[in-house]
């Protein structure tokens, strides 16, 4: 099975969460989303980003952000690492518990649980990455791989 | 597009007018000005015209819930108007549009503020 992979390597400024979602966009409209789904992925990839550039490096200039996405013929699969602490799972509060529903903060990983159809949150000290996978049935597009 | 406000008054009842995205950043940062901007000159009765927002993350979410609880804190009250269906399924499936007054009518919203 051949797959479409492209890989970025950003730096952690908000412009780095704008351009995630714009490729995000891009690639998930090519690999023949809908519009809503492409609106829930490139959501779910700016929030992963947010989380990335915030809450994983800081926006510390001399850490950086990856993002990788690939295409398969039955799934997106989009994987955005940081090089921060490591998320605590545990400390992620439930933004729909009564006591956090005016919270100003702490929705992102649950907008990203609701867009895609699989999460997958691999937190470590050397930082935490976490894998958004929508189901896709499009056609495979050849191997690709780029940088920036 | 980056986000936009113009104010209206229209029976003692503040309109916000917002136009694009409410986001990490500009957006957000804009939101809050404007609404901070509001109480400082008195203006507690404040209605957020959402119509023209096309887009708006988690952290503009957390942005509409500062303003909607500070407007609150000061004895006012902040509503919403004209949500866009992405704007709208947002607030449902985060369980915050029972929290907010949300309308669909502006006379019927200017209305619906205390006088």
């Amino acid at each position: 099975m051949s797959a479409h992979r492209v890989s970025y390597t950003l730096d952690s400024t908000l412009d780095t969460v704008n351009s995630a979602e714009e490729a995000a966009s891009q690639i998930a409209t090519e690999a023949g989303f809908g519009d809503e789904d492409v609106m829930k992925i490139a959501m779910a990839v700016r929030e992963a980003a947010v989380n990335a550039v915030l809450h994983g490096n800081a926006y510390d200039p001399g850490k950086k952000v990856t993002v990788d996405f690939e295409r398969t013929a039955q799934d997106l699969v989009i994987t955005i690492r940081d090089q921060g602490k490591g998320l605590d799972l545990a400390k992620v509060p439930d933004p729909l518990a009564p006591e956090n529903l005016l919270k100003t903060s702490g929705r992102g990983i649950f907008l990203i649980r609701s867009f895609m159809d699989e999460v997958e949150i691999n937190p470590s000290t050397s930082g935490t990455e976490i894998k958004l996978i929508k189901h896709v049935h499009g056609t495979a597009a050849d191997g690709e791989e780029a940088s920036q | 597009m980056s986000m936009k406000t113009s104010n209206r008054q229209v029976d003692g009842v503040t309109i916000v007018d917002c136009s694009g995205r409410i986001t990490l950043g500009e957006g957000s940062v804009i939101l809050r000005d404007s609404v901070r901007e509001l109480l400082g000159k008195g203006n507690k009765k404040i209605l957020l015209n959402l119509g023209d927002v096309n887009y708006i993350d988690s952290s503009g979410i957390g942005e509409l819930v500062s303003a909607y609880t500070t407007v609150k804190n000061q004895g006012g009250e902040l509503k919403l108007l004209n949500l866009t269906k992405k704007v709208h399924d947002l607030l449902q499936i985060t369980k915050l549009y029972t929290v907010f007054d949300v309308k669909d009518d502006e006379a019927a919203a200017v209305k619906s503020f205390s006088h």
